[in-house]
């Protein structure tokens, strides 16, 4: 692992620790993000499944629906009869933050609220096909809604999620090994200068002694002692 | 306060008028481009689009489902279910979770 240029001194060697330890607190911290994210996304991919299967059959009933009530009716009578829609729906968006993401939450009122009062048209000169037709994909409205916001949510955490493992990741196999490997080199760079530093020690307190009383070289001196007792 | 837009052929979508939706019929895909962005601008909250329709605007909305409004959903036309709705979810769970295990029984 590469570490990082940086010069071997105390200094920097705090520096360094410092980094590693909040590095390593990122990288808990967003690993807790990122496993309550999962989580959260988990059971909202699981309803957006379910929900998307009940709009998707209910839009195919629908669609059934409307294609038998066009074909009791001509093109002009269906067009009149929907021309005007009664009902309207108004939709209010909010956000609710889901792990720091932001997600909408959509809140609606229908113009009238009676389911009955959904039809735009007089009963006469329609079909009472149109009016199941109308009727289911009313029904549907709610899922409808749901859907969308469940869907929305499930993109916009998907990013999120792929965005915080990324970054833990980085933090797990780049940035915390270099810390690591800086502070090594660093540590191991300042012993190595107080080793130096000792042996310089030694050798001028050797030369010392020496002009001082005249002694040889301690070392040499014991060394050829032994020699001789042997 | 917000609105609704369905997109895509005049068949799937006329339905979605008498329940408040305001429909966007739509013939080819330049067309659509043009009017989604300007949906997006607009105070639109929810996109439906038909699956048909959504075929050729796959850049279009890949680059809005970053942003937090709109959201812009598939649903099958009256030509059918092609699949492509649950695949988009089923692409947030590969991008999430790296690989599919929701829909990895079926």
């Amino acid at each position: 692992m590469a570490r990082a240029q940086v010069n071997p001194t105390r200094m920097e060697l705090n520096r360094m620790k410092s980094k590693l330890k909040t590095a390593r607190r990122g990288h808990k911290l967003l690993k807790d993000k990122r496993d309550e994210l999962m989580r959260q996304f988990l059971i909202l991919v699981r309803e957006n499944k379910e929900l998307r299967e009940k709009v998707e059959t209910g839009i195919k009933n629908c669609n059934r629906s409307f294609v038998l009530a066009r074909a009791g009716m001509s093109a002009e009578q269906l067009n009149v009869a929907l021309m005007c829609p009664k009902q309207e729906v108004y939709l209010e968006a909010e956000t609710k933050n889901i792990m720091s993401v932001d997600v909408p939450r959509f809140k609606y009122k229908t113009r009238t609220s009676d389911t009955n009062d959904i039809y735009a048209y007089g009963f006469a000169f329609t079909s009472a096909d149109l009016d199941r037709a109308v009727k289911e994909t009313a029904d549907l409205l709610p899922s409808m809604l749901r859907l969308a916001e469940c869907e929305k949510s499930c993109q916009l955490m998907a990013k999120e999620i792929e965005k915080t493992r990324r970054r833990v990741n980085a933090l797990e196999h780049v940035m915390i090994p270099r810390y690591e490997e800086t502070i090594k080199y660093i540590t191991m760079k300042l012993d190595e200068n107080e080793r130096s530093s000792q042996i310089r020690l030694m050798k001028v307190k050797d030369m010392m002694l020496k002009q001082a009383h005249g002694y040889e070289d301690y070392d040499k001196a014991a060394i050829s002692l032994g020699k001789d007792e042997q | 306060m917000y609105k609704i837009a369905v997109m895509g052929d005049r068949d799937s979508i006329y339905g979605f008028a008498a329940i408040g939706f305001e429909p966007f019929p739509m013939a080819t895909h330049e067309e659509a481009a043009a009017k989604l962005k300007e949906l997006v601008e607009d105070n639109y909250a929810v996109i439906y689009i038909t699956e048909a329709l959504a075929e050729g605007l796959e850049k279009e909305i890949l680059h809005y489902s970053e942003r937090e409004l709109p959201a812009i959903i598939l649903i099958p036309g009256v030509s059918g279910n092609t699949g492509k709705g649950i695949m988009a979810v089923k692409r947030s769970v590969e991008q999430a979770v790296g690989s599919d295990i929701i829909f990895g029984n079926d």
